[in-house]
């Protein structure tokens, strides 16, 4: 069951354009930051490849973006791990998919 | 508008939380036993955390008018620990009788570790014979898609089990449908950075309908907002989505799982819209 929902894209962009521009702008000053501070690292970390893999993603022509991206960042594995490693998450998976 | 927040970790909040929870239309909380931030040594500590979620922490909410139930459990993050988590269930049935224990919570994996798989079998099998109702906790980023699929599997060993007695919470766009469509409830939790915005919870309403899915804040002692649900209504009606859907979600799908408890007494009467 899905709900159509009662706006329209025109009402859509209208309400939401300005939000999503800014957050947009704040992705963009990331990748800027990350730049000034090591222009290579990048291509370095598992976790800023899996975000440029992200960006192409969106750049796509979709639909569902934001279940392809979900996936794309998550553990692809049923397997248990033997012992625990670390108590946290990193947001992006580092293994071999 | 009147809710429930199913999932809210208020050992971690001020009193002033559950009065801004009261004046936004909370009616009802229910607290999930969780991860302190650090492991506890003892299964005494353990013990202690649940007489606070079972004795201090209701009459805390009754001074606002907010009934307060609470899930018993070894919560994920300590799960790996075997020797302290056998422990722990050992002493959870003698809690169970009490008033505003709806049943076993939350349970899930963390890293999905094997010891965490065998401490959440066995708290599956404890609820299992108890017939507790189970929430359960799925992990964080890259580890959720493995960690709800890797607990379903462990729940459809468990044949008898009706999986409409079970909500698996934390819920995204990649496990969403895969927990409805296997007849469990799904909690979408609204959490600033790591879970799901507002926005990306009405989408999913608005892609899923609103049958067997609850939201909540999931407010703990991390970055979080004790009044999540409220901005998710907010969000509803930015979107033009009529009252009694919204009702719907935020307060009659929580009351409908949780009254399977037989503890859980909160009118069901419809509420007017705006009020």
């Amino acid at each position: 069951m899905t709900i159509q929902s009662p706006l329209d894209a025109p009402a859509l962009a209208d309400e939401y354009f300005i939000e999503n521009r800014n957050r947009l702008l704040e992705l963009a000053a990331f990748l800027d930051r990350l730049d000034r501070a090591d222009p290579t690292r990048g291509s370095r970390d598992f976790r800023l490849r899996a975000l440029a893999d992200a960006l192409a993603i969106l750049a796509g022509p979709g639909p569902n973006y934001v279940s392809q991206i979900q996936e794309l960042l998550s553990d692809p594995t049923t397997e248990p791990i033997a012992a625990l490693d670390r108590k946290s998450a990193l947001g992006a998976y580092g293994g071999k998919k | 508008m009147k809710y429930i927040d199913h999932h809210a970790h208020m050992v971690s909040r001020t009193t002033d939380d559950y009065q801004h929870m009261a004046l936004t239309g909370c009616v009802a909380v229910t607290e999930p036993a969780f991860w302190a931030g650090w492991d506890r040594s003892t299964a005494d500590g353990m013990e202690d955390y649940f007489r606070q979620l079972t004795e201090f922490e209701p009459r805390r909410a009754a001074q606002f008018g907010v009934r307060h139930y609470c899930w018993l459990a070894m919560n994920p993050k300590e799960s790996d620990n075997r020797e302290l988590s056998r422990e722990v269930l050992k002493r959870i049935p003698a809690f169970l009788d009490r008033p505003t224990v709806l049943g076993i919570g939350e349970i899930g994996m963390n890293r999905i570790t094997r010891n965490e798989v065998a401490t959440f079998d066995e708290q599956v099998e404890l609820a299992h014979a108890h017939r507790q109702l189970i929430l359960i906790h799925t992990p964080h980023l890259e580890d959720k898609l493995k960690g709800t699929r890797v607990s379903i599997e462990v729940l459809r060993r468990y044949r008898s089990l009706d999986p409409g007695r079970v909500l698996i919470d934390h819920a995204e766009e990649h496990t969403l449908e895969l927990i409805l469509e296997h007849g469990y409830w799904a909690g979408l939790t609204l959490y600033p950075q790591t879970k799901v915005s507002p926005q990306r919870a009405v989408d999913m309403i608005e892609q899923y309908g609103p049958d067997r899915i609850c939201v909540a804040g999931a407010c703990d002692w991390g970055p979080s907002d004790p009044i999540a649900v409220p901005r998710f209504v907010m969000e509803m009606r930015r979107r033009r989505l009529p009252e009694d859907l919204i009702e719907r979600v935020v307060f009659e799908n929580p009351a409908r799982f949780l009254r399977q408890s037989g503890k859980f007494h909160v009118d069901l009467e419809p509420v007017a819209a705006g009020t």
